[in-house]
């Protein structure tokens, strides 16, 4: 095993090509071998941009400006390939090839090992993280928290003397979060690898860490040292500045429901799915589903990756075909319509039933934040003065209101999503299907956003929301739908 | 993703080294297009016609994949029988078209050689992992690590791009922009999702070398693409049955340069 690396920042900055302000500037840090460190930070306080210097990838002055400096083992990061590696948050933007066993090799034969050696790496690499799949499987069909553990896999067979996680857990379930737990806790429990881990949530990893590091937004280093002196000592400070500090997760007090709860729209015997390209029949992800979606009221829909549950959503939100069943919408929603959602105009859908997707960018349609929150008014035709009030109002709301002249495509992935529901809220359809609402959020505009949405509710907006997010479950949910991943499923009122 | 990425089963056809078959099929591909004839075309389709137990494909999947090759066989042939070049005797007329004996050996050649050049490359592409593909063409052809394994990781891109264009789709009708204007939409929906393309090729470009993709070292290879005794077999019997065809047609007479 090759020793863990040493790294060492001395004033580094770094200001992307497209960017007027540096997103890292005046960094002074020293990680020691073996040392592992999870590094915090509001949104935007550069946590990813410092893990890509790390690994090397930031490119040259093309790219970007750099200042200062920043070594691993003495060496400029570009010139140390091998030494570091780097795992993304995305499980399926970082996996190269189908197999499982060539995937984990590719790294090993970047650095030229002969054959032998490489598969003996990967039988370990393998091994260290628990995946126990044939080495011909192909990797689209591992789950979440299993692609994850192969991508760590596959740097790991590079010997790496430095890890780098940058929110390795984020698009997982619970299940799937606590496999790549405990999978990283074995692999650094020798102190042969220095760790650098990002995470929103610090429950994660705060047990497995020595140190943390908060950074400043605009530069340097806003606290570190153990976790229990910055958590402990600094939480309720470091809380305040949008951090998920353990004991100080913001709380959001319910409002009051609606006693009245008419019934809007019924999901009955549902089974849903998808048809994917070439194939002549859906593949069936839930059934044996009775939903009531109710206004005034809130139902999760809960379960692991792979459930279903963001195909149900898309059923129930009128743009997806069930493969059986039926989705009615009452009176009270169709409101002069035909029962049947999926067969109303686009521009009846949008007044009815708004729904914010998985992925904030698959929705965005114009190039600016401010364009993007008029698109649904505009197709409804509604006034100009109302077009504009409610995109500002929706803004302010959700701390959009100095981007309203960016493009979508450039914000945080935290920006996206406020945008993605923002411009969703901007119809005030009665039902509103949210898949994963809360994803990237900070503790800040996280209880901003809960807040609305509780508020929505409140004034008689029908919720399904689709999460892993639990404390949003514990805040918002009055109805849970738990699909467990076979075709069962339990429904707890 | 079926159609993307194939389940390729294990024969005897797909034993063979990707580079032996694409050997030959190129090889097929560029001497039919020499001649139009009946005889060199029906050689060459007899034998695949013969190999097509050995490539372990399902009647299912062979159709399937075949179909657009029969289809456009059959389309070519008519065209060419209804206005191809007219000689001996006529055997149909209507208005300007007219089908002569001529004509109709000329179609039964066009269509021939349709199926002889398309359906080897069918079977190579059915019966071939685009990884063992990919290995076989840097390893033995020698093209550069970075243009094939780029091209490889780009295949897996495919699977996500379907799925964001079926995404975008959904979040057009959500938005209420899906009523009007089908193809400006169409035009615009398919701008964005090459921007999700340049995007998500950005992200695994990074991901790659962050591996150590791309560097200076000298590249190794985990798994070993070899010629086998089979592999060469498979080649030399390829060349013979395309120069007994070429060679039977020469001999019948019936061999016609295009050129």
């Amino acid at each position: 095993m090759s020793p863990a690396a040493r790294v060492t920042a001395r004033g580094w900055g770094w200001r992307h090509g497209d960017r007027p302000r540096p997103a890292v500037a005046g960094l002074d840090l020293d990680l020691v071998p073996g040392e592992r460190t999870l590094l915090l930070g509001a949104s935007g306080a550069g946590k990813s941009t410092l893990l890509a210097g790390l690994a090397g990838v930031l490119g040259d002055a093309e790219d970007g400006d750099r200042s200062g400096e920043l070594l691993v083992d003495g060496l400029d990061p570009a010139a140390a390939r091998g030494r570091v590696g780097l795992v993304l948050q995305d499980p399926d933007g970082q996996t190269v090839l189908a197999r499982v066993g060539d995937e984990v090799a590719f790294g090993c034969e970047n650095l030229g090992l002969p054959r032998e050696e490489i598969w003996r790496r990967v039988g370990e690499a393998l091994a260290a993280v628990g995946l126990d799949v044939p080495l011909d499987h192909p990797t689209s069909e591992l789950s979440g928290g299993q692609k994850q553990r192969l991508a760590i896999a596959s740097v790991l067979a590079m010997r790496p003397g430095l890890l780098l996680l940058d929110e390795p857990t984020a698009n997982l379930d619970p299940e799937g979060v606590a496999e790549v737990r405990d999978a990283v806790g074995r692999l650094v429990a020798a102190r042969e690898t220095t760790l650098v881990v990002v995470e929103h949530r610090v429950e994660t990893w705060v047990d497995l860490v020595d140190r943390v590091v908060v950074l400043e937004p605009g530069g340097g280093v806003r606290a570190d040292g153990t976790p229990d002196a910055v958590l402990g000592e600094r939480g309720a400070e470091l809380a305040a500045a949008g951090i998920w500090v353990p004991g100080h997760h913001p709380v959001v007090p319910r409002g009051e429901r609606p006693d009245a709860a008419p019934e809007l729209l019924h999901g009955s015997r549902l089974a849903v799915g998808r048809r994917r390209f070439g194939e002549r029949t859906p593949r069936v992800a839930a059934s044996g589903l009775d939903v009531v979606v109710r206004a005034g009221r809130t139902t999760a829909v809960l379960g692991p990756n792979g459930a279903g549950k963001s195909t149900l959503g898309l059923t129930l939100a009128g743009l997806l075909a069930p493969v059986s069943g039926e989705v009615t919408a009452l009176p009270e929603l169709a409101a002069g319509l035909g029962a049947a959602p999926l067969r109303w105009r686009s521009r009846e859908l949008v007044a009815r039933i708004g729904t914010i997707f998985q992925d904030p960018e698959h929705q965005f349609l114009r190039g600016t934040v401010r364009e993007e929150l008029e698109v649904g008014p505009r197709a409804l035709g509604r006034p100009a003065s109302e077009i504009v009030a409610s995109r500002d109002r929706l803004a302010e709301r959700l701390r959009l209101t100095a981007l309203l002249d960016a493009n979508p495509f450039t914000l945080s992935g935290g920006e996206k999503r406020r945008l993605s529901v923002a411009a969703v809220l901007a119809t005030a359809p009665r039902v509103l299907v949210a898949d994963e609402p809360s994803f990237g959020q900070d503790a800040l505009t996280w209880a901003e956003l809960v807040r609305l949405l509780d508020e929505l509710v409140s004034r008689g907006t029908a919720l399904v929301t689709v999460t892993h997010d639990l404390e949003l479950v514990d805040a918002l949910a009055d109805d849970r739908l738990v699909l467990t991943g076979s075709t069962e499923r339990e429904a707890v009122r | 993703m079926s159609l993307v990425v194939p389940e390729i089963r294990r024969s005897w056809v797909a034993g063979v080294n990707p580079l032996a078959k694409l050997v030959v099929a190129l090889l097929v591909g560029v001497t039919l297009v020499l001649s139009i004839d009946v005889v060199s075309a029906g050689v060459v389709v007899a034998v695949v016609v013969l190999l097509l137990p050995f490539a372990g494909l399902s009647a299912r999947q062979l159709a399937l994949r075949t179909a657009p090759i029969l289809v456009s066989a059959v389309l070519a042939g008519i065209a060419t029988a209804l206005y191809g070049v007219d000689a001996g005797s006529v055997l149909l007329r209507l208005g300007p078209v007219t089908v002569t004996e001529g004509s109709l050996v000329l179609a039964a050649a066009i269509l021939l050689r349709v199926l002889a050049v398309g359906v080897p490359a069918v079977l190579l592409f059915a019966t071939t992992d685009p990884t063992d593909l990919a290995d076989a063409l840097a390893q033995l052809a020698r093209l550069p690590a970075r243009f094939v394994l780029g091209a490889l990781a780009a295949l897996r891109l495919v699977g996500l791009l379907l799925e964001d264009w079926e995404a975008l789709g959904l979040a057009r009708r959500a938005r209420g922009v899906a009523d009007r204007g089908r193809i400006r939409r169409f035009l615009v929906q398919a701008g964005t999702l090459l921007v999700f393309a340049v995007r998500r090729g950005g992200k695994l470009a990074t991901a790659m070398e962050a591996r150590g993709f791309g560097g200076t070292r000298r590249r190794s290879w985990a798994r070993r693409s070899v010629l086998r005794v089979r592999d060469v077999v498979f080649m030399v019997v390829g060349a013979a049955v395309v120069a007994g065809a070429v060679a039977a047609a020469l001999l019948l007479g019936t061999w016609r340069w295009v050129l």
